[in-house]
Order: C-alpha cells, then structure tokens, then sequence
C-alpha cells in the first residue's frame, strides 16, 4: 500500500534479519567471543552491569554483542532480563573497608594509612594514539605487588569524622530501603531512593550535571576525600542458616566525596559527604554521582536549592537513559493521527486569520470610498 | 520485537511472574475505585522499548487469560508496525487468540484512537500512554501536580484553555484534550485526538490506561461520565472533514491525510481499518 508503516509483519522480520547481518558484519573476520568483550572491553561491560543494575559479566558481554557495542540498547536488554530474574533476598550492605584494593587514592591527604595505591589509571596517559596495538602481538604482564589481604583499608571519611571535621554517615531511618525496581520513584525520595537512581542514571547525564555544580550551578566545594577500586566479598543471610555467608566477590568503585559546609551560629563549620558507587572500574561514574549527591542534599542541609543538580525532581526523573531513550525515540513510531489533528486546527486557525485580514481590507476600502 | 526466539517455558504467561501480575491488578481495582486517579504502580522493564506501549502492554498482561480475544491497533490500524508486534508478542507470551475486528475483541489495546464502532458491555479497551498527568505541561513537579489534583485545584488548567482562546479565538488543543472523569478528577485520555473524546463518555467498556515509564495506571469504569473540559460560550467540539473517506465513503469517522503526488495531491481514508473494511 501507500504508506511505509503499514505493512507490518514481514518487514519486521526482515529488519530482524537485517540487523542480525549487520551484527556479524564481514563473515570473513573471526566473530567476537563473549570472553573477549569481557576481557578486552571490560570497562564496557562495566558500565552496563552498573546502569543495568545487574552484577553478570557474562550476560553483559552478551548484551554488549547483541547490541553491537551501543552500550544504552545493552544496558536495556540487561535490564530486561534483569527484570524477570526472582528475587531471593537482600546481600548484606557492602564492607567497602575490606576491599582489596587495586586503586585507592585520596586527593585531600598527602598520605593516608593504607597509602596511596595508583593502580591502573588512565589519568597520567599521554593520549596519543599507540598505533602498536593496531596489530596483535604478546603483550608482556605488568609487574604486580602481592596484594595485601591481610589488613582492612579504613576510609579516609572516618579518619576525618572521628575527629569532627567531617559530618558522621548521614543517619538513614533504620526501615528497609524501597526498591526502586519494584516500587515507583516517589517524591521527596529519601537518600537510599536517591543512590539507588544515581547508581542506575546514566553516566553522561550524571557527568554533566556534576559538572555543572563545578562551575557554579550549586557549587560544593568538592574534594575526592577518596577513590577506591578493587574486590569486596558479598555476603547473603540465608533464612535457613541464620548467619551470613560469602556468596561471591565482586569489582566496585566507591568515592568518597569530602564538601565544604559553612556551618552556622549554632553548628560548628563541618565537612560534609557525596557518596558515589560503581560496579567494576568506573571512577568518572562514582565521581559524578557522589557531587550530584552532595547538590541533592541542599535541602537537607539547609542549602538554596536554585539549580539543576540541587533539584531532586529534576534529576532523579530524567537521569534513566532506558526511559529517557525510549521516551526520545518513539518520535519515530507513526504520530499521523495526533499530527491530522493539529492539521485540521491550523488550517482553521489560517483560516480565521485570512477571513480577518480580508475583512479588515474590505473595511478599509469601503471607509476610503465613503471618504471620497 | 527482541524475543523472536524467546524459549517456550522460560519465561511465565503473558511474560508477567504472578506477584507482578498481582501487584498491577490491584492498581488497576484501586483505579477503577476512583475513576481518573493515577495510582502509582511498581512498572516493570518490559522486552520492549519505553514509548512503545509498555504500560499498556503490563496492563493487558496482568488481565489478560487465554479465553480472551485480543485486538491490538495502533493510529486506529491493526497493521502498523508497532501493533502488529505487541499483538506478536501477545499471541506469543499468552497464547491467545487475537482478532482485527472490534466486535469480536475482548481486550483492546490501543495506542492514539478509539475504535468507530461502538464497544459494549465486557469489552476492555486498555490505552498506551506517554504522560499520564494532564497538568504536567503546566507544572513540570509530580509533587505540586499531586496536591492540585488533591485540592481538585484545576484553575490552572482552565485558564491555559482561556489563553488559548485569548490568542487564537478558539481552544487550540486538538489532541491528548483534557477532561473530566466523574465530576472529580481531571485526566489525560493519552493521545487520542479530540475527536474520539465523546466516545469516552458513559461507555459500557472499561476503560483502562497504563503508563510504563511514568508507572502509573488509572481507569475510567463503564457507563461514567467524562467530560470534555470547555466554556459556555466555548463548547467542546470536535474535528469535521469536508472530504469523505476515499475508501469507504464515510463522513462520520477520523480520517487520516494522505500527500499522494509531488505536487502534494491528497487523499483521505479513514484511520480506523477495520471500520473502513467493514463498509467497504
């Protein structure tokens, strides 16, 4: 018939198909293995398990295929299946402290006890293009040091909070904290509904907005107090046991923001917190949504709350890239009724103007005739 | 349409686990308890994208068994891309029959129209819909649009329907057009165009509108009346054609325009297929 849209059942499967093809591309190349994605674009697969709020990196590596490396379409299958998977319980709440850690640093100490730990970092990169990897070769192992298992990492926060300096833990209310997977955002959020979306919110949109706070949209003052990265155990209570076991160690980043606080009359000036977690390596993710914390508790902290990242509203409904890139892109689904309508109306509202404007000549010119 | 090769059994029927379906069901009795107001619901990710009809796609699985007989349209025809694959999915994920006539439907889930022939009593008519509060682009806060509706504070409401008097001579709005269910609260019908805004009224289907992304589900049960929002002087009316359908001839339904040339030629026929097939 006439118009593309119609026609449904087969193109769809021919688009199917299309894409199916497009994803192979030349069949003359080896086709990607899921441990290769896993291995040699881990910070993909990061990414996805974090937005996708799914620890897996095997179904990620599988979404980041399927998908053919668009990262957002990939954390959308995640979730989708994420979605259906039955819920046996909550893990007991992370022990950052016991991380063995690849990375920590603290921008805020010269040296802190644990010390500094550089780690794999692209932050001291010359950003030229090393065109030796355009061609595959033996690859050396880097050097390592034993990691040190045997002490916990205290966090450079308590340090500072023991002394006062730095506010304690903000106080949570001691009820289990809604899921946002399975409750609606509801408004106000409390912070652990606040994290839980943060932790969810696309980079990009979190990045900006933390950015935005740096220069002067609900600027904090921030310092890394600390950055970590590195394993930590997981812990589960199963009903039938009564007591916690491991279940499985997982990959995280945790910032620990450190932020400027005037205090008051009544309050001594004081530090305060913006919290950031990422599963995998993620630091530019942590980073971000520990200053859009920070901004997010102006209310709380008796701070105006003028700007973008202060606005709880603002943020916590638009920072989902899988509601966000639906929402954007079901423009392209057909819109042909509602647009006839708004057709039928501006024809009419032409209409009226003409119908004005000739009346108004006519006027004119039978005043000029009687004129004469 | 991603689960072409979905695996039998892997996944519950009509792709919803049971506790979800519970959760939606009893949204939906509260809605219909109070017709017109959103109920919040826990909106699940569903296998296809936010924007495609998510919400009424959890609707239509939480009620739907397989004695049902489903109709899917969207823009008012059952063979556009997106109704033919959530009817797919449905025919696949619930193992149910599904039809093109409206007559013989049970369910309809319908994205942007309401079908030409009348429903009646048992039908179901579940609307897809994008921004399920009606006030949200007058105030942009789910907070302050929540009291308004408390307060049944809708002033702001009418005054943009005065200003759009003011500025064109007419109310302007000629889709999504707001009204009132029951006398009480102000609802957005979904995209539908004006047009179809008189058959809400006191119908003898139910009604049943499911927002995905936004997580809200609200209802207006049979034989209620709603109201296109108007003034006195300004009374509700509804779009007309002076063309006729192209296929079937008829004067009495939503037509959609067609440009056939490049000289911008039109044509019009009726939006709704299986109406116009009917008469054909």
């Amino acid at each position: 018939m006439y118009v593309a849209v119609k026609g449904g059942e087969t193109a769809i499967a021919h688009s199917l198909d299309l894409i199916a093809d497009r994803r192979r591309g030349d069949r003359g190349l080896a086709e990607l293995s899921l441990e290769q994605i896993d291995q040699q674009l881990g910070l993909a697969v990061d990414r996805v398990m974090t937005e996708g709020s799914c620890y897996d990196r095997r179904l990620a590596a599988l979404a980041i295929k399927q998908a053919r490396g668009d990262l957002i379409e990939a954390i959308f299958l995640l979730r989708a299946y994420r979605t259906t998977l039955p819920r046996f319980g909550d893990s007991e709440p992370l022990e950052t402290a016991r991380m063995v850690a690849e990375r920590r640093i603290s921008a805020a100490f010269k040296d802190v006890p644990g010390g500094q730990v550089l780690g794999p970092t692209y932050d001291y990169t010359h950003r030229l293009l090393d065109f030796s990897l355009a061609v595959a070769a033996d690859r050396p192992a880097a050097p390592t040091a034993p990691a040190d298992t045997a002490h916990g990492l205290p966090h450079v926060g308590d340090i500072l909070a023991r002394e006062g300096l730095l506010e304690p833990s903000p106080a949570t209310s001691g009820e289990k904290p809604a899921d946002l997977t399975r409750q609606p955002l509801g408004f106000p959020a409390d912070r652990p509904l606040r994290l839980q979306n943060l932790a969810r919110g696309d980079e990009g949109f979190l990045l900006a907005l933390g950015y935005s706070t740096q220069r002067g949209y609900g600027n904090n003052h921030p310092f890394v107090g600390e950055i970590r990265y590195g394993h930590v155990p997981v812990a589960f209570v199963p009903e039938e046991l009564g007591f916690a076991i491991e279940i499985a160690e997982i990959d995280v980043t945790e910032c620990d923001m450190v932020n400027q606080f005037a205090g008051s009359h009544d309050v001594p000036p004081q530090f305060t917190r913006g919290y950031g977690l990422a599963f995998g390596h993620a630091e530019r993710k942590a980073i971000a949504m520990a200053l859009v914390d920070r901004a997010l508790r102006a209310r709380e902290l008796a701070e105006s709350a003028d700007s973008p990242a202060q606005d709880e509203e603002f943020v916590l409904a638009h920072s989902d890239n899988v509601e966000a890139s639906g929402f954007v892109q079901h423009l392209k689904l057909p819109h042909y009724v509602d647009f006839q309508s708004e057709l039928v109306v501006v024809r009419a509202l032409r209409a009226a103007v003409e119908a004005r404007k000739q009346q108004a000549a006519e006027e004119r010119a039978s005043l000029s005739q009687a004129a004469e | 349409m991603p689960d072409t090769n979905m695996t039998e059994g892997a996944y519950n029927y009509a792709y919803l686990d049971e506790q979800t379906k519970r959760m939606i069901r009893r949204a939906i009795l509260k809605a219909v308890a109070v017709p017109g107001y959103q109920v919040p619901f826990g909106g699940r990710e569903m296998p296809l994208p936010y924007g495609w009809g998510t919400g009424g796609i959890q609707v239509t699985a939480a009620i739907i068994g397989r004695d049902d007989t489903l109709k899917v349209i969207d823009q008012g025809a059952d063979d556009t891309t997106n109704a033919v694959s959530i009817r797919r999915f449905f025919a696949h994920v619930a193992d149910v029959a599904t039809t093109t006539r409206t007559e013989e439907a049970t369910i309809i889930q319908t994205r942007h129209r309401v079908p030409e022939t009348p429903l009646e009593d048992g039908q179901i008519l579940v609307f897809q819909v994008p921004i399920p509060e009606p006030l949200r682009m007058l105030e942009p806060r789910e907070t302050e649009t929540r009291t308004l509706h408390a307060l049944s504070e809708y002033g702001v409401m009418q005054v943009s329907l005065y200003e759009s008097i003011a500025r064109h001579g007419r109310i302007s709005k000629s889709y999504n057009y707001p009204v009132q269910v029951n006398g009480r609260y102000i609802m957005s019908p979904s995209p539908i165009p004006k047009f179809d805004n008189p058959k809400l009224d006191r119908s003898p289907a139910l009604q049943l509108y499911g927002a995905g992304r936004e997580k809200r589900i609200y209802a207006v049960p049979p034989y209620t009346p709603v109201k296109s929002l108007d003034f006195d002087d300004h009374p509700f009316e509804v779009e007309r054609w002076t063309e006729c359908c192209a296929f079937c001839g008829s004067t009495e339904s939503f037509l959609d325009e067609m440009i056939i040339d490049d000289a911008g030629k039109r044509l019009f026929v009726c939006s709704d297929t299986d109406y116009c097939e009917g008469r054909r």
